[in-house]
């Protein structure tokens, strides 16, 4: 077979990523090119630099190194026994890539991954010389986001935390029965044993700067891990439980959610419907409830359904309120952020809004329509000095009320 | 004329801006104007080329205040907005701040209420030129030109809403230290050339380079990270809104990408994600299926599919590879060569066959023809995978305590993953449904073998079907 062209290689190796979910270039430590020999600069927050027709923000160079694997997960479109075209890059074209995206201000940045050819260690060498490449010899300042391999040598994991912003290892799959049935090859032991020891890596390095100003920084943008979605029976009460325990265990700044899409040459262990989009959305929502509303992950279980499942028509936190009616109507003049916090409608902004407007005046309904984006979903929910829910709150068909159009649905779902 | 007096007899201001976004002018002029108590509706705040005439009659030298040191109140949060807000392109901009700043000095709180319109107001545009910096980070594209140098310069064109270009030059400063770079834009330029920044005046589209080979690359990692399973218009627009579409090299892609999606993906659906029905739930269901199944190759050679036999609650099930010439033609599994030397060796280890089930990872003869023959062929890990559905509902029905998997293919069936025989036999495995897993050659093996290594391999193999049944004895009570 004649060499295939950058181009197509190119082509090749990001449709084969594209699978991953996690394009973040945020949260790392400031870095400018001032002063040094190459480009690049991070300031805390990510640039998000095209957004995709799928609606998801291109902000990083996302590709695998190669998608030839020796491993066969059912779920992984590069898997041995898939069907599709491989090629495979060298560390130094992948780094030229980069570079020249980079200074034509398309991309943040690397996000580089690979199938595992030869052995993990020799593929995760690869991976690492690929950043040492741009951070050492063309100090290049801009993020890196290496995806790990679990099953190599600790070492190399430690050189890639050396060089990355941000290293990411997948557990793939919420429950170690999925794993043992679709992905044979991996093992859920090594995948946590591999997330504790960068913990520890993290840990320790964040403890050496507070005494040593020079000593090395080791993957400033913490670690994070992906979950497919749909690809076995666990339900969304296990996934919210498996991604609790995950962001308490090694202290993951992001676990992202992939709904499992069909791929081409799809495997027949895997289901025969894809999940609806909106499933995967409805747990980013739960995610956040968690992280950011103060909800604890038993609650956002208390959300789902019998079957296990969160709601797919209504936002999780809606979900909540509709059974605990009794915590509501929130007083929006006296309620502290904690209750507002669970009122369907109302964000972090939103709230904080609240808490400083109330100081100078009562809230009246008004006022709190011109601080939410709907004054309609919230008012069940809250009393204001000329406005109370009475019967509104406990009416059996509240949840069609405020459940979005079928119509509109249908635009999200599967 | 005591600025009181100026007040008094209705004397009205005209402050003419020297910079679009000249917030330290503004801030100067502004605390001038209150310490003498000029009150918003006698100042008018006019731009650089903007229209002055309304204005004629007012005065353009302000007053000047009795006490210049008196305190003005500002928050810190009006001061960290104003800033942002001068830049906005609304002409209004500059009366709004002076108002808020003079109703701050009755209330010095007002900016926390959040429900004020006027505060809205400023919260809103220092939102927009906050989000508008940010786009200009993301969208600006720079193409790279080479004078007969060598030297590489890069070269962007880029409309931004408000007067950002000089408040962001910081960001590309840092980002492109070592870069000459130079970013043309309709409100003005700022150009880098790796040690000073200089500014010049407004520019045109045409003024910059027109491509820029990269762009290619570019464009094909577009399409390709782009997963047309999940097109989400709205999502996207939302964050890269039309406008900018013009000055991005990408974005040219978007409406075939969009109208290409749903073609593409269920030909991707169509390549690989078998559809198939509800799983069935009795056994003479599957063999109906099978019969009709032509979801691999093998379904499509001349042959007929070969369905397990035996008790439908079977303790122990063995699963063989796929039916071979002989099978093919009876329509029954394990009838051939093979199947002989497995029932002579059950016999010998005191197993029932009619008390087992009998069955197939691969429910076709896969062969080539020579000549008149019909030679077996091993099925492919993708075959196995697929026929996997069928086996699993067999094994669903059955519920066997026990799986005897004979040969590679079979483990493969039952584990997803291939396994070495000589290393897996002897020890059993649990599998999904609970059942146990053992694991020994296939007894065609056994036929192809000679001398010593037959004889040691039928000793293996008989040693395992009588482990297999000590283990169902046990199991059993």
């Amino acid at each position: 077979m004649a060499a295939l062209e950058t181009i197509q290689k190119l082509e090749i190796l990001a449709d084969a990523a594209k699978y991953d979910a996690s394009c973040a270039s945020s949260g790392t430590a400031k870095r400018s090119s001032t002063g040094g020999k190459g480009v690049g600069s991070t300031e805390g927050m990510g640039i998000c630099h095209a957004y995709a027709p799928d609606g998801r923000c291109i902000s990083l160079l996302k590709i695998l190194l190669t998608n030839h694997c020796i491993f066969d997960c059912h779920y992984c479109i590069n898997r041995k026994s898939s069907n599709v075209r491989r090629a495979k890059f060298t560390p130094q074209e992948v780094a030229d890539l980069t570079l020249t995206f980079y200074r034509r201000n398309y991309i943040e940045g690397l996000f580089l991954s690979s199938g595992i050819i030869k052995s993990s260690n020799h593929t995760m060498e690869l991976l690492v010389e690929t950043a040492r490449i741009l951070r050492e010899e063309h100090d290049f300042r801009g993020y890196i986001h290496l995806k790990t391999i679990p099953e190599a040598d600790p070492e190399l994991a430690h050189q890639a935390g050396l060089h990355a912003d941000r290293v990411s290892i997948n557990v793939e799959l919420p429950t170690d029965s999925g794993l043992t049935r679709l992905a044979p090859d991996k093992n859920s032991r090594q995948i946590e044993g591999a997330m504790g020891g960068m913990k520890m890596a993290i840990r320790q390095s964040k403890d050496e700067r507070k005494r040593f100003k020079h000593a090395p920084r080791f993957a400033p943008g913490g670690q994070s891990t992906q979950m497919i979605v749909g690809a076995d029976a666990a339900t969304d009460s296990d996934i919210v439980g498996k991604a609790s325990r995950l962001y308490d265990s090694f202290r993951l700044r992001r676990v992202y959610y992939s709904a499992f899409s069909p791929i081409p040459d799809a495997s027949a262990v895997l289901p025969l419907k894809r999940p609806p989009l909106m499933r995967e959305h409805r747990l980013y929502q739960s995610d956040w409830l968690m992280r950011f509303y103060g909800f604890a992950p038993a609650e956002v279980m208390q959300a789902t359904g019998e079957d296990g499942n969160l709601p797919l028509d209504i936002d999780p936190k809606l979900a909540w309120a509709l059974k605990f009616r009794g915590r509501f109507p929130v007083d929006v003049n006296r309620a502290g952020r904690e209750d507002l916090l669970r009122v369907p409608g109302l964000g972090t902004r939103a709230v904080g809004q609240i808490l400083a407007s109330r100081r100078h005046r009562s809230l009246r309904l008004d006022d709190v329509a011109k601080l939410t984006v709907s004054v309609a979903k919230v008012r069940p929910f809250i009393c204001t000095v000329d406005w109370r829910p009475t019967l509104l709150t406990d009416r059996a068909d509240l949840r069609s009320l405020l459940a979005p159009k079928q119509e509109q649905l249908e635009l999200f779902a599967a | 004329m005591t600025a009181l007096q100026h007040v008094k007899m209705g004397t009205y201001y005209v402050v003419h801006m020297p910079e679009p976004d000249d917030f330290a002018f503004w801030r100067e002029r502004a605390r001038q104007l209150v310490q003498c108590d000029v009150p918003p509706d006698r100042v008018a705040w006019v731009e650089p080329g903007g229209n002055g005439s309304l204005f004629s009659h007012g005065d353009k030298r302000l007053p000047v205040p009795d006490d210049a040191t008196r305190m003005i109140r500002a928050s810190k949060r009006f001061l960290s907005i104003a800033k942002n807000v001068a830049h906005h392109s609304d002409p209004e901009r500059f009366s709004l701040l002076y108002a808020m700043l003079w109703r701050l000095q009755s209330n010095p709180r007002l900016m926390e209420d959040k429900a004020d319109s006027q505060v809205r107001r400023l919260e809103d545009m220092d939102k927009s030129v906050r989000r508008d910096a940010h786009k200009m980070h993301a969208f600006v594209r720079f193409r790279m030109v080479e004078d007969e140098a060598g030297n590489q310069q890069y070269v962007a064109w880029f409309e931004p809403d408000h007067h950002i270009v000089r408040r962001e030059a910081g960001f590309f400063v840092r980002r492109f230290a070592n870069m000459h770079w130079s970013i043309l834009t309709p409100r003005g330029c700022i150009h880098w050339d790796g040690e000073t920044l200089r500014e010049s005046g407004p520019a045109q589209k045409s003024d910059a380079p027109q491509g820029d080979p990269a762009e290619d690359l570019w464009r094909k990692y577009y399409a390709s990270i782009f997963n047309p399973a999940r097109l989400k218009i709205g999502a996207m627009l939302k964050e890269m809104p039309r406008k900018y579409w013009k000055n991005m090299p990408e974005a040219a892609l978007i409406p075939e990408l969009v109208a290409g999606a749903q073609k593409r993906e269920s030909e991707m659906v169509d390549a690989g994600a078998l559809e198939y029905e509800d799983r069935p739930e009795t056994l003479a269901a599957i063999d109906k299926a099978i019969h009709a199944c032509r979801k691999c190759p093998i379904g499509l050679l001349d042959n007929q599919a070969v369905m397990g036999e035996g008790a439908d609650d079977a303790p122990l099930m063995i699963v063989g590879e796929q039916p071979g010439d002989q099978e093919d033609q009876a329509g029954k599994p394990f009838v051939g060569p093979a199947g002989q030397v497995l029932n002579a060796a059950l016999e010998v280890a005191g197993i029932e066959r009619k008390q087992t089930y009998v069955t197939n990872a691969v429910k076709h003869f896969k062969y080539v023809q020579r000549g008149k023959r019909r030679l077996h062929q091993s099925p492919t890990a993708k075959e196995i995978d697929v026929c996997r559905w069928w086996h699993e509902a067999e094994r669903a029905i059955v519920k066997p305590k026990v799986v005897l998997a004979l040969g590679a293919s079979a483990a493969r069936a039952m584990l997803g993953k291939t396994v070495s025989i000589s290393k897996a036999r002897g020890e059993p495995m649990m599998l999904d449904d609970g059942s146990e897993l053992w694991v020994t050659a296939h007894p065609s093996y056994l036929l192809r073998l000679s001398g010593d290594a037959k004889a040691e391999q039928e000793r293996l193999f008989a040693a395992d079907l009588a482990a297999v049944k000590e283990r169902l004895a046990e199991l059993v009570e």
